[in-house]
């Protein structure tokens, strides 16, 4: 057999594993490669923004530099040249400035790209009481719909370069207000060249009927995609909130670093869901997205409630820790993650709830799952300040470990400085139970469906905290990743 | 490296000084030493010691007593009984003048100098020590009893070296104390390393009972072979800044680990317990359990790492942290770490802080029991867990006492024990 079609076999039975590995041929305009003072205006320039955007993007840019690269995750992460990266990517270019007007407008083949990954663009498509979604490619949100029957209510869902445009009282006021750009190393240089994400506003008393989505799409070349999403939750509003990202399958690793700001007001509850399946690298660990996010909610109001859901299956790095600050008083932080490694995956991922407010009180139930020659990490904080009376708090911490040459470990920091604070944390670390596996075998159940059922089972925890889109898939993304971890 | 810099030069000008006055085998460790302090420090104020900046300890212009004016603590006095032939219990010093082999055969090769800590600078300046050795299949029934006491009419920085020795099948009961009669702040650094042989059993209990004015910082190395048993418990009482690290090495299959602690603290007090267990082996169980009652402003920590190398299969261990805060501005940080590279393991660590049982209380008082006696009965209760996990019968039945004084705030006035006569 000639190596052509060995190789085309095996690019077959890849791709069948990670099946958003596609490219798009459409027409990119990506601005030349590396990171100046130039880029940053370059980016701003190209958005159009107003002075203060860009002051804010330059300060970010100025303090990126006098950093350096974290290096206290438990992640092996190689070197990363930041000037052989290109910043902005615009697969709408050539397009009037203002943006499509109507679905006519957005390239065929982006519509084509969004179809495929079963991510409605035409809103007569949505399931009915459906989702809205703003779609983003690369650098640039191509469309975001329900737009009309959002702003009847009062919302606000826009792409967040439209935000600055059209409401840039609310983005000034809340943009950085959570994670402010000296936060980290990847919030400063996402807070100097971030491009879309999603704006959302809630007005007071409002709930919002549908939920809201977006949906990342890496597609270009050598690029990164820096996306920026802030989420305001007035007084007494409530929104869900979804977030689903793929990139394509390439050798070389792609970087993703974006900055999730949340700010809940008094009573207002937000749900915050992510499936994040970015491509993770081959079976040999080439390739893959690394993903630096930085997540954040502040919950200034009195019984405000943020609740995170992650499901983690992608990225060939994750470096992940969306987090609560409970300033309000009575305020809930609530954080359900279900982390899968396989193959040479690395993540190091969790949550910090900050305790501030009276009776604030948070939940952590975190799910690893490391397989292959994987590294899965749990790390997380809680801290109760002097003032937090009547905090409380439980954390627990699962692992599972199939395969001997994998790793799973958990690195929880507990800081407790009031005497009236409880604070629980568990963790435990075993393999499937031969028991359950042997139940399985005997009522004729294979052994890699019966290790499926069990993963499932164990996440299940996490996964009932998905809104229903979610859920169903979500349980099938852990089915596939977890295809040749046995035997 | 400032702080290190004073260490080093006042080592350099003074080397003959602290040679002369010790022996061959502690020398020939302290051009290493230097070495190893140079190039990695003292601790600094990073992850593993995040919450206990020890270098500052070191700042201070700290008296040596580098020419060593005799004092009756160098001798070892043997007080109540004998003991089994072959077993030496001796100074580092003497010990190696009747058998330099054995001694230099286990010194310094445990302790690990090659990271910020204080092993380094320990070894560098340590003129004399400790050393105890059981043989072969070798018991000895009495439990042995280190006293260190700091005494001194200056303020100083004191060297501790013990080295402890369990060949094969042996088996010894080890109590530590540690006192202080000085009135002045002093330094204490304690290294103490340890060596279980196949099937040996060793029960290391450490009791701290010294002054508010008193710094500490001891690391403990152990290593234990096949199917060898260590129950170590560490008890920190009235200690003004203390830091315990232990480092456990499981190296064979079949070793067995308890390590356990408790902590009572008031006023200022620090006290953080660094322990990192890795379980090199298969088939090893380790089991850990630490308990902190912490009053008024103090402060501590716990740091737990538990390391399962790759082919470590069957391996248990359970870590357990319960904290208590009485008081508003006490704080407590914890941090377990479990890193796990093999698959075939059943491991757990459960961390809490929290607060008196309420009800326990209400139940209490509803009996005529007055609010600070039901109190203390929970603390004591609370802490009991620990200290009846000791096994010398004797020093479980002081620790009660000790710990019950210590929570009445009475164990800070003489005790007319009369060890410092």
């Amino acid at each position: 057999m000639s190596e052509d079609k060995d190789n085309e076999r095996v690019r077959l039975i890849s791709e069948e594993k990670y099946k958003y590995g596609f490219t798009t041929d459409v027409h990119t305009d990506v601005i030349e490669r590396g990171l100046t003072e130039d880029t940053v205006r370059l980016i701003s320039s190209k958005k159009n923004e107003p002075e203060w955007m860009l002051e804010f993007r330059l300060k970010a840019y100025r303090h990126w530099l006098t950093m350096p690269m974290p290096d206290w995750a438990h992640l092996d992460i190689p070197e990363i040249d930041f000037q052989s990266i290109s910043y902005y990517a615009d697969p709408t270019a050539g397009q009037t400035k203002e943006g499509p007007k109507s679905l006519e407008e957005i390239d065929p083949q982006v519509m084509k790209t969004f179809d495929k990954l079963g991510i409605p663009l035409e809103e007569r498509l949505a399931l009915s009481g459906g989702v809205a979604v703003d779609a983003v490619m690369d650098s640039v949100s191509v469309k975001t719909t329900f737009k009309k029957t959002l702003a009847e209510k009062g919302i606000i869902f826009c792409s967040i370069g439209e935000a600055v445009q059209n409401h840039p009282e609310l983005v000034r006021e809340y943009l950085g207000s959570v994670v402010n750009y000296r936060d980290n190393f990847y919030a400063a240089l996402n807070s100097a060249v971030f491009s879309d994400g999603s704006f959302v506003y809630i007005p007071k008393g409002v709930r919002c009927p549908m939920e809201l989505s977006t949906y990342f799409r890496i597609n270009a070349k050598g690029t990164g995609q820096f996306e920026r999403t802030l989420i305001v939750a007035d007084d007494d509003s409530y929104v869900s909130y979804l977030e689903g990202c793929t990139a394509p399958m390439r050798d070389e690793n792609q970087l993703h670093a974006a900055i999730v700001e949340i700010v809940v007001l008094d009573r207002a509850e937000v749900k915050y869901s992510t499936v994040q399946n970015w491509y993770p690298g081959d079976e040999n660990g080439k390739g893959g997205v690394y993903n630096f996010v930085t997540k954040r909610g502040h919950l200034r109001g009195v019984n405000s409630k943020l609740s995170w859901t992650q499901v983690e299956t992608g990225s060939a790095i994750t470096w992940k820790y969306p987090s609560c600050i409970l300033s309000g008083d009575g305020s809930q932080g609530e954080f359900y993650s279900v982390a899968l490694t396989n193959n040479y995956q690395q993540a190091d991922t969790g949550t910090k709830m900050i305790h501030l407010g009276k009776n604030t009180k948070s939940t952590i139930i975190s799910k690893g799952i490391s397989a292959g020659h994987s590294q899965n990490s749990y790390r997380g904080l809680v801290r109760v300040s002097e003032k937090a009376d009547g905090a409380r708090n439980y954390s627990q911490c699962d692992s599972l470990l199939l395969g001997d040459k994998c790793g799973a470990h958990t690195f929880p920091y507990m800081d407790i400085h009031n005497d009236t604070a409880v604070v629980e944390h568990e963790a435990t670390t075993s393999k499937i139970s031969e028991d359950q596996l042997f139940y399985c075998n005997q009522r004729g159940i294979p052994v890699e469906e019966a290790i499926g059922l069990i993963v499932n089972g164990y996440a299940k925890e996490v996964l009932n905290k998905l809104p229903m889109e979610f859920a169903v898939e979500a349980q099938r993304l852990l089915s596939v990743s977890l295809e040749n971890t046995v035997g | 490296m400032q702080t290190e810099k004073i260490y080093t030069d006042l080592f350099v000008q003074n080397r003959q000084m602290v040679d002369d006055g010790s022996c061959q085998v502690l020398n020939s460790q302290r051009q290493q030493a230097l070495e190893a302090l140079e190039q990695y420090g003292l601790p600094v104020h990073q992850e593993e010691y995040l919450h206990t900046d020890v270098s500052q300890w070191f700042q201070p212009d700290w008296g040596l007593n580098i020419q060593r004016h005799k004092i009756q603590a160098d001798s070892v006095r043997i007080q109540h009984g004998t003991l089994p032939e072959g077993v030496v219990v001796e100074t580092l010093e003497k010990a190696s003048a009747q058998n330099p082999a054995l001694v230099e055969k286990y010194y310094n090769r445990l302790a690990d100098m090659k990271r910020p800590g204080i092993a380094a600078i320990n070894a560098m300046f340590c003129q004399d020590g400790v050393f105890i050795y059981v043989p072969k299949n070798t018991v000895v029934e009495q439990p042995v009893q280190l006293v260190s006491l700091l005494q001194s009419p200056v303020s100083m920085m004191v060297n501790r070296r013990i080295l402890v020795v369990l060949e094969q099948g042996a088996s010894l009961s080890l109590v530590m104390t540690d006192h202080s009669g000085a009135q002045n702040p002093m330094l204490a650094t304690q290294v103490t390393e340890v060596f279980v042989g196949a099937g040996a059993t060793l029960r290391l209990y450490e009791m701290e009972e010294t002054g508010v004015q008193n710094l500490r910082a001891a690391e403990t190395f152990v290593l234990q072979q096949a199917d060898s048993n260590v129950q170590m418990g560490c008890f920190t009482l009235t200690n003004g800044k203390t830091r315990n690290s232990t480092f456990v090495t499981l190296a064979e299959p079949g070793a067995n680990l308890q390590l356990d602690g408790a902590v009572v603290t008031d006023r200022n007090q620090h006290v953080d317990n660094f322990t990192s267990v890795d379980h090199k082996a298969g088939n090893c169980t380790s089991s850990e359990l630490y308990k902190y009652v912490l009053d008024d402003e103090s402060t501590g920590n716990f740091y737990g790492k538990v390391l399962v190398r790759p082919d470590s299969q069957h391996t248990a261990s359970a870590q357990t942290n319960r904290n208590i805060c009485v008081s508003k501005k006490a704080r407590m940080w914890t941090q377990p770490q479990l890193e796990i590279y093999a698959d075939d393991v059943k491991c757990s660590h459960g961390a809490t802080v929290g607060q008196l049982d309420e009800q326990a209380l209400f139940y209490m008082r509803q009996r005529g029991i007055p609010y600070v006696e039901a109190r203390m009965l929970l603390m004591q209760a609370f802490l009991n867990e620990v200290t009846d996990r000791v096994q010398v019968e004797l020093l479980r039945e002081r620790l009660h006492l000790l710990v019950e004084k210590r929570l009445r705030g009475e164990l800070n006035q003489c005790q007319n024990c009369g060890a410092c006569k």
